[in-house]
């Protein structure tokens, strides 16, 4: 029965993932075994996509679906269980740019593999990102940008996280269409993306090094 | 030879070869432009054959050819807001007029694409973010994605397109003109006894409020019209072509960018993947008709077709071959088949597209990359269809005169020789850097020269 809704919603077979997710909740399944699959079945969906067996209409769909799950099974909890997370990661797109498409991609990607993301949204003002690493203590960011004014937005946010005094506590990231190692030099950032999976790797390095550090 | 041929037939006796003969000697005729100099007219002329030649494949073309696709670069350039583009038709005709002077390009993109902001203003427009109206008035437009078409409106779209634009989309885009929401199917109407009937909602003051928005929006397009539309020959005058006569764009692309957005989109083709394909189908002959009726206004033969979900990693290999290229294949065929030639802008990486691209007739299409792989794309598309670009935007903007030179360099070493390559930016720019620019004009044209 477990094993029908990891397959289902892996799978993206839509009515039959929400009938098992219906029956169990009838039969008095515990909301958070579903979710428990269901976090299962969205690794194997991260996973077939790093492994370009799955594209982005398989992620979107798949997002879609737990949604849907989600909603069925929420009425349901009691009450939140925290799940162990590996860390946080802030992310966004930068000052000026209103491209959500790349970043929403990101930040799936982080959460099925294991991440808490802060989600700052799109055309988020400099001192923001500032504020949320200080609210926050993430010491990872990612910066996305579609457009090519990104490339100084990027670098603004950097310097004023620098200005802060939080440039040595945080790694960061950017990616995003035109993001390449030329934009990493001149924005001053960690490292760039090329796409979804790379910010994945990043992100897993950077904080097995801090904990290996710690 | 084939001049003679094509002059003594009718269009429709014409084969795709003569037509695209004919087009491209009606755009080296510049009929009705007067030139500003006979060295004018001569660099027009040059440029006009150097394109026909880099396209056709038959020899080299006499030098690499130069296409500086951008869209608010010239503003920035010159430390104009976008705003004042989109608002001062004199500072956006000065710009771009100083533009040409300054920088020669063999091929421009038209100050047309920028628009007036004034009609965007009147329409109430809900897609767009522009200068001053959701983005600052120092940066380009931005799309906003959105299901401006809902997932239950296929069949209304499929069953009549045009109803479908009219009644469902606009009123959706255009806060001004929500009230055509409520008009009748103007299929409904035959005969006398319906005419009353489908009058009716234009009397309501609503909607006769979203008919005086049109009204007004279309005073102001034609004001613009009248002082942007001279500039193409204007510029051919000076000795410059437009990189595009005609627009169109793949049909896919119309259903995900421009009706249900991408998200949307993405879920039909789980969803609902019959709905698509027929819809898909049903915009391909719209796709072409806009395309041959842009080229044939402008006589240019180019149809510019930016080119959007299809790119690497966008979706499978078998969704590309199901719902991308059947139906741009499909667009690029009817193009050709009058003789016009599609000029896929292929944004993002393409690298796992080329093959189909090269299934495309030999000598009827021009590719622009962006991230695409160059030597890889010769390998597959050369002595097939004609390639460009891929001058990356970072490094126009961050990088120096000289980093430019030598990546010009590496690119025209590489995918130049034989013809067969046009220089270009990978994207359209927003913004640009002049010693960079200069730099990629002026090595091209110094470096680019076939001997």
């Amino acid at each position: 029965m477990e094993r029908d809704l990891v397959d289902a919603l892996a799978e993206l077979r839509e009515d039959e993932a929400l009938a098992i997710v219906r029956e169990r909740l009838e039969a008095g399944a515990d909301p958070l075994s579903i979710f428990d699959d269901a976090k299962r079945a969205m690794e194997i969906v991260g996973q077939r996509f790093s492994d370009s067996e799955y594209f982005i209409p398989e992620l979107v769909y798949a997002g879609e679906i737990l949604k849907e799950i989600a909603a069925l099974v929420k009425p349901k909890m009691s009450a939140g269980t925290e799940m162990a997370r590996l860390g946080t990661v802030i992310v966004g797109t930068v000052a000026g740019d209103i491209h959500d498409i790349g970043k929403d991609i990101v930040v799936f990607m982080l959460d099925v593999n294991g991440f808490d993301v802060l989600d700052l949204g799109v055309d988020v003002p400099v001192q923001r990102f500032v504020d949320s690493i200080q609210e926050s203590g993430s010491s990872v960011v990612g910066l996305s940008g579609f457009l090519t004014l990104a490339f100084q937005s990027m670098k603004d946010t950097i310097e004023a996280i620098d200005g802060a005094g939080l440039r040595d506590r945080v790694k960061i990231m950017i990616g995003g269409g035109p993001i390449d190692e030329q934009v990493r030099s001149f924005t001053g950032a960690d490292a760039y993306g090329k796409d979804a999976m790379a910010a994945v790797e990043l992100a897993k390095g950077w904080l097995a090094a801090e904990g290996a550090v710690a | 030879m084939m001049t003679t041929t094509a002059e003594t037939k009718t269009w429709a006796e014409l084969t795709p070869g003569e037509r695209q003969s004919a087009r491209f000697e009606g755009w080296l005729a510049a009929e009705g432009i007067t030139f500003d100099s006979s060295e004018a007219e001569a660099t027009y002329k040059a440029g006009v054959t150097r394109f026909r030649d880099v396209i056709e494949l038959k020899k080299a073309p006499d030098r690499v050819p130069i296409v500086l696709n951008c869209t608010f670069m010239p503003a920035d350039l010159y430390g104009v807001d976008p705003y004042d583009l989109m608002y001062d038709l004199k500072v956006l005709m000065d710009t771009f007029r100083r533009f040409l002077v300054d920088y020669r390009p063999d091929y421009y993109f038209t100050p047309l694409i920028i628009g007036s902001g004034k009609v965007l203003e009147i329409l109430d427009c809900k897609q767009v973010a522009w200068p001053g109206h959701g983005v600052s008035k120092h940066q380009g437009y931005q799309y906003i994605e959105g299901e401006y078409m809902r997932d239950e409106e296929y069949r209304a779209l499929i069953d009549d397109p045009t109803d479908f634009w009219l009644r469902g989309y606009m009123p959706r885009v255009f806060g001004a003109l929500e009230p055509l929401s409520r008009i009748s199917a103007f299929t409904d109407l035959w005969e006398v006894v319906l005419v009353t009937g489908q009058m009716i909602p234009f009397g309501v003051p609503d909607v006769q409020a979203a008919l005086t928005a049109l009204l007004e929006a279309g005073r102001e397009a034609l004001a613009y019209i009248e002082q942007v539309g001279p500039f193409e020959g204007e510029a051919r005058g000076m000795g410059f072509a437009s990189a595009a006569g005609g627009i169109s764009k793949a049909p896919f692309d119309i259903l995900a960018d421009t009706l249900r957005g991408t998200r949307a989109t993405m879920i039909d083709m789980h969803r609902r993947p019959e709905l698509v394909l027929e819809a898909i189908e049903r915009l391909t002959p719209l796709a072409i008709k806009q395309g041959v009726s842009g080229a044939t206004a402008q006589a240019n033969p180019l149809v510019f077709m930016p080119l959007h979900k299809g790119a690497d990693g966008f979706m499978s290999d078998e969704q590309f071959r199901t719902f991308y290229w059947p139906s741009l294949k499909a667009v690029c065929l009817g193009l050709i088949e009058e003789g016009c030639v599609p000029y896929l802008f292929c944004e993002g990486g393409y690298e796992s597209r080329l093959e189909y691209l090269a299934e495309l007739p030999p000598g009827t299409t021009f590719c622009h990359f962006d991230h695409t792989n160059m030597a890889r794309a010769k390998e597959v598309l050369g002595g097939k269809v004609c390639i460009g670009g891929n001058v990356p935007a970072s490094l126009i903007l961050t990088g120096t005169a000289d980093e430019v030179r030598a990546y010009c360099k590496e690119l025209i070493d590489t995918v130049a020789p034989g013809g067969g390559y046009v220089m270009a930016f990978g994207t359209a720019m927003d913004e640009g850097k002049p010693e960079t620019v200069h730099a990629m004009v002026d090595f091209t044209k110094e470096y680019g020269v076939y001997r």
